[in-house]
């Protein structure tokens, strides 16, 4: 009742698609316009698994919803050969497992699954992400999670640049190194990354906190140096243990960066807050 | 690896394969006319002939000796020839024929490319049974310049003998950059931003700079978005810009050296699993045989 609420009180509307595009005004009470079309009711003791190494992109993801569909909560992809675009718009809970590397745009869009590489994955992997846990075993190319808006996204290895540029919620976790620009117009959020990390941390970010455990090639513009207190230390020590990673020489003695000016059109309050005190 | 890349662009596809020299003699790929010229032009089939005589002719006036020619397509050549002089000279002499260019002019290096994705240009150039120890090759889209084997890479970084460069990217200072090393007496044969980075090194390289350090100095001159590789007779190497703006997967063993644009391009390589990863900003690395 509270979600129903705020969404009202904010004047929230949307779109929705049928057929061709048509606006209709977003109403809270009707229940069924809260869940997402191709959300999954799974099991997650309902296991299958199946090989992708003949399919398109486009296949694999038809296959993955199939099983879904079907009540399956883990599923093993075997052979995923680097294609793009894998497991992308999985928006219900679900153990999917990925036995190799994906390319671009992998695990794009989903909310709610725990998604694990185990090899590499390419550039944007987990865009837009919304909730659930992506956890990649390997190294992770640029852009990873980009424009992330919740849940833990984890590399345990090295990823390139632009990690969580344009961020707005959830956690990322890097275990090894970084390249530039990360946390570029960050605007909520965590990032550690355990190793250094490249030139213009955090450039132009607005709001959230990074958390670097190697050295930094430089910080970017606005982005000033902080005190990682108590609530902090105790986070950032659960989250680590929690994917198995360690800060190099303790989680006190990460370096914290944070957002150095508040840009005077910028805060950080629900659109339901804001009309409060507006 | 390039034929898994065709969703990249598949309007032209061009390999930069390097075999094993004979002595001094060099090998010359040039092509005659444009692919899309043989089926519109006036007397076209007739004026390549003309213009491959006078090429041989050429050949012979500056003292190139052609030791095998043959014919890779009706518009397009392969010549392996004794020749000792001025190779700028050569291919500015060459290049004067209406319609030539020269692709390639090297002891090992031997460039192809035409229009089409790998597997056509691969199948049209007989490419399956050469035998060498590296190779560069891209699939391009078409986006500045045109669409056409002159605008498609790899690109020879005349006139320095097994010196070849493809790009993924832009350049902004493309024009700047070109004026200058015109004024410097190189020759571009296109519009194309790519061709830019091939004579920047070679201009470098003709100066006395090492490989490594020409890739160097480019990240630093080269304005854009960028990330290059380029191979020599005995080396390969990348390059990419200060921003990282342009991807690059590369798979490093004690054996074999994998880069591309995309890992499925390696994966089709090596299908089981091994550890790849991205270079990083400004990075410039070189491998040697």
């Amino acid at each position: 009742m509270a979600l129903m609420t705020r969404a009202t009180d904010s004047g929230m509307h949307t779109e929705q698609l049928a057929g061709r595009t048509q606006q209709r005004f977003f109403r809270p009470e009707e229940e069924a316009r809260f869940t997402y079309p191709h959300a999954f009711e799974v099991d997650y003791g309902k296991r299958a698994e199946f090989d992708a190494a003949d399919l398109e992109p486009s296949q694999i993801n038809l296959k993955l919803r199939e099983l879904m569909s079907q009540g399956y909560g883990t599923i093993v992809l075997k052979n995923p050969g680097a294609k793009h675009s894998i497991a992308v718009g999985i928006l219900n809970r679900l153990n999917l497992e990925i036995q190799g590397s994906l390319g671009y745009f992998g695990c794009g869009l989903v909310d709610g699954p725990n998604i694990r590489v185990r090899g590499r994955v390419g550039w944007s992997c987990a865009e837009n992400m919304m909730a659930g846990t992506v956890l990649i075993e390997k190294n992770a190319g640029s852009t990873f999670g980009a424009a992330m808006r919740g849940g833990d996204l984890v590399c345990k290895g090295d990823v390139g640049a632009r990690v969580g540029i344009d961020m707005k919620g959830g956690t990322i976790i890097i275990g090894g190194r970084a390249g530039a620009f990360c946390g570029f117009m960050m605007q909520r959020g965590r990032m550690v990354i355990l190793g250094d990390a490249g030139k213009n941390l955090g450039d132009s970010m607005y709001d959230g906190t990074i958390f670097v455990g190697g050295k930094i090639a430089g910080l970017g513009v606005d982005a000033v140096p902080g005190e990682i207190n108590e609530i902090e230390a105790d986070w950032l020590e659960r989250k680590l243990k929690l994917y198995g990673l360690a800060a190099p020489n303790g989680v006190r003695s990460l370096q914290k960066i944070v957002a150095g000016r508040q840009l005077w059109n910028y805060d950080n309050l629900e659109p339901a807050e804001k009309k409060l005190i507006l | 690896m390039l034929q898994s890349m065709k969703h990249r662009g598949p309007d032209s596809t061009g390999y930069a394969l390097y075999g094993t020299p004979r002595g001094h003699e060099l090998v010359v790929r040039f092509k005659l006319a444009e692919q899309a010229e043989m089926s519109k032009g006036f007397d076209i089939h007739g004026q390549v002939k003309q213009r491959r005589a006078e090429v041989d002719r050429r050949l012979a006036e500056l003292g190139a000796k052609i030791l095998e020619a043959e014919p890779a397509t009706e518009y397009a050549f392969r010549y392996r020839i004794a020749y000792e002089g001025d190779r700028r000279r050569l291919a500015n002499y060459v290049e004067d024929v209406d319609g030539a260019e020269i692709l390639s002019m090297g002891l090992g290096l031997e460039l192809i490319k035409d229009l089409g994705d790998a597997a056509q240009v691969s199948g049209q150039y007989q490419l399956n049974g050469f035998k060498g120890s590296h190779a560069i090759g891209h699939t391009r889209m078409a986006t500045e310049s045109d669409v056409d084997i002159r605008s498609a890479h790899p690109y020879w970084a005349y006139p320095f003998a097994d010196v070849a460069v493809v790009h993924n990217g832009q350049l902004t200072n493309y024009w700047n950059g070109r004026r200058a090393l015109e004024r410097r007496g190189h020759r571009f044969v296109s519009n194309c931003d790519s061709e830019l980075i091939a004579v920047y090194l070679a201009d470098r390289m003709a100066q006395g700079a090492t490989l490594k350090d020409s890739m160097k100095e480019s990240i630093e001159e080269l304005d854009g978005v960028f990330t290059y590789l380029v191979a020599t007779s005995d080396s390969l190497g990348m390059a990419k810009d200060v921003m990282a703006a342009k991807p690059m997967v590369l798979y490093e063993s004690d054996r074999f050296i994998a880069l591309a644009s995309e890992e499925v391009a390696i994966r089709s390589v090596f299908p089981h699993e091994i550890d790849t990863f991205d270079p990083y900003e400004g990075e410039v690395r070189v491998w040697q045989s």
